[in-house]
């Protein structure tokens, strides 16, 4: 298999959780325990309330599309042979909302508020991204 | 604190928009601008005392007053780089006010613009390791179009929750096209444009096309804003400013409250308020249009129209020079070019020729109170000015 080009998280020691969660097929998000909001991305903070005191929390996996393109021309050329691909916004069931790609579905089929859930795209032996498909 | 009749612009320059460099360099524009700015405003070199820089998208570097400072032999008493994106432009304008009100100069030259092309624009940026940016972890993997597909998740939340169609978005490129066609500056100039012509366009990110998106190139502009004292003695007309006001969300759009709703609906009303006048008091729009969906998002959150009906008013106004409702009489930096930060401070440089009476063919008739906009990012950093004659 040829080398993966496109760009690589690179996981801080406050994201890593998110990230093992998701290469164990699971999604983590933080959990503050001050204003008990959930947290995406993760952070050394709650962005609502500014507390320390997080945790990590499994999440459903399950939400909606807040919004979709679908990009036809791509501008890292990495991701060429992908298009069209759709690029998203999807509303998780928690509160928070994530950046991602719909697949396993034709750019047609995409529509805002359909629901979705999770998929998890294990792209490299210890990388997996956060992905969603038609629920 | 207010900062009405705080400073005018005496002075601005623009070099014509060109698809490419040709061998110019960034700080050369700067300088030439400059040089053009201190001369229109009537001013001389020993006359400036503050500097602010909106740095270029593409070349990357620290210390850019430092940089132009030597270039041109001045030394400033107030220096800064502002860095809002396309809402520099209109940063500098009330951060300049802001400083000579608070008598730390009196003359301030605002300098942007950069050498570059469609091809270095969208090249791969030079990696910076150890870079971590919550952008490069959580954006960067899913393969966006630079900002072009942040702006298109904006229309099509639009057109989801309010019905706005692509026929209402693309009626902006054709009537800042027809602007641009009186205005021989412009980098579209003599290519006229019509609705159906933006929807034959490729679509590139839907729902946007090709012709809804800006065109970077290279270019630049400067703007001198004085003290109402230099502003009486100058031999122009002083644009005063009236109203400013200025709010920002964040980088990414998953992070926004609302993607439909902009911090201009902050920002705006502040500009108004401060300036002491009603929309309908305005006689020319000029704002930001690094794609059709944020004039049409503009004018909803400034209030020209209620929200959600931004693509009706679009509909039913005519947005030319000639119309009633001008806005981006210079074509807009759809039609005009984007060359760097000074496709924002296009913006404001129109706004200042017409309320000066110097637009030529199309200048818009009793022009006497001008909204400006400026934005940042992906609808996230927001500049409302109101600017005025007397
Ligand atoms: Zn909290």
């Amino acid at each position: 298999m040829a080398e993966y080009q496109k760009p690589l998280p690179a996981p801080s020691e406050v994201s890593r959780p998110f990230w093992d969660g998701l290469t164990a097929g699971e999604l983590r998000l933080q959990k503050c325990e001050e204003c008990r909001r959930h947290i995406f991305y993760p952070r050394s903070l709650c962005p609502h309330c500014l507390s320390q005191r997080l945790g990590w929390v499994k999440a459903s996996g399950r939400g909606t599309l807040y919004s979709y393109t679908v990009v036809r021309r791509a501008m890292n050329p990495a991701f060429q042979t992908d298009v069209p691909y759709v690029f998203a916004i999807v509303q998780l069931q928690e509160g928070p909302r994530v950046t991602t790609n719909v697949v396993n579905c034709t750019p047609e089929d995409v529509q805002v508020d359909m629901p979705v859930k999770a998929f998890y795209d294990n792209i490299t032996p210890e990388m997996t991204l956060l992905k969603f498909e038609p629920a | 604190m207010t900062l009405k009749r705080a400073a005018a612009i005496t002075g601005i320059a623009e070099m014509r928009p060109q698809k490419s460099a040709d061998g110019l360099s960034t700080l050369g524009i700067w300088a030439d601008v400059s040089r053009q700015a201190i001369l229109d405003a009537g001013l001389e070199r020993k006359d400036i005392d503050g500097l602010l820089i909106g740095p270029p998208i593409v070349e990357m570097t620290a210390m850019w007053p430092a940089h132009l400072g030597e270039y041109l032999g001045i030394h400033p008493a107030y220096q800064n780089v502002v860095d809002l994106g396309g809402a520099s432009a209109a940063g500098m304008v009330w951060r300049a006010a802001a400083a000579i009100q608070a008598g730390l100069c009196n003359a301030v030259l605002c300098v942007t613009g950069e050498a570059s092309d469609v091809e270095t624009f969208y090249a791969p940026r030079a990696r910076r390791p150890n870079q971590q940016l919550p952008y490069r972890e959580f954006e960067a993997p899913y393969g966006p179009m630079g900002v072009n597909s942040g702006y298109a998740l904006i229309a099509r939340r639009h057109i989801h929750e309010y019905g706005t169609t692509s026929r209402q978005l693309a009626k902006v490129a054709a009537d800042q096209r027809t602007n641009a066609c009186a205005n021989p500056e412009a980098l579209f100039y003599g290519s006229p444009l019509t609705i159906d012509d933006v929807l034959a366009s490729p679509l590139v990110v839907d729902p946007l096309h090709l012709l809804e998106i800006v065109r970077p190139c290279t270019g630049g502009a400067a703007l001198l804003i004085v003290s109402p004292e230099m502003a009486r003695r100058s031999g122009q007309t002083p644009v005063w400013l009236l109203g400013a006001g200025e709010s920002s969300t964040g980088m990414m759009l998953s992070q926004y409250e609302t993607i439909t709703t902009s911090p201009i609906a902050v920002s705006a009303p502040k500009a108004f308020a401060m300036a002491g006048v009603a929309r309908s008091d305005i006689d020319l729009i000029s704002v930001y249009d690094c794609y059709t969906i944020t004039v049409l998002i503009t004018l909803e959150d400034a209030g020209f129209c209620a929200k959600g009906e931004g693509g009706r008013f679009i509909e039913e106004h005519d947005l030319t020079y000639r119309g009633d409702v001008p806005l981006n009489t210079h074509g807009g930096q759809l039609s005009f070019g984007q060359p760097g930060l000074a496709g924002g401070m296009s913006h404001v440089t129109e706004a200042v020729r017409q309320l000066q009476g110097r637009s030529g063919e199309r200048q818009v008739r009793n022009c006497e109170l001008a909204f400006v906009n400026g934005n940042g990012g992906i609808m996230s950093e927001q500049v409302s000015l109101v600017l005025g004659v007397e």
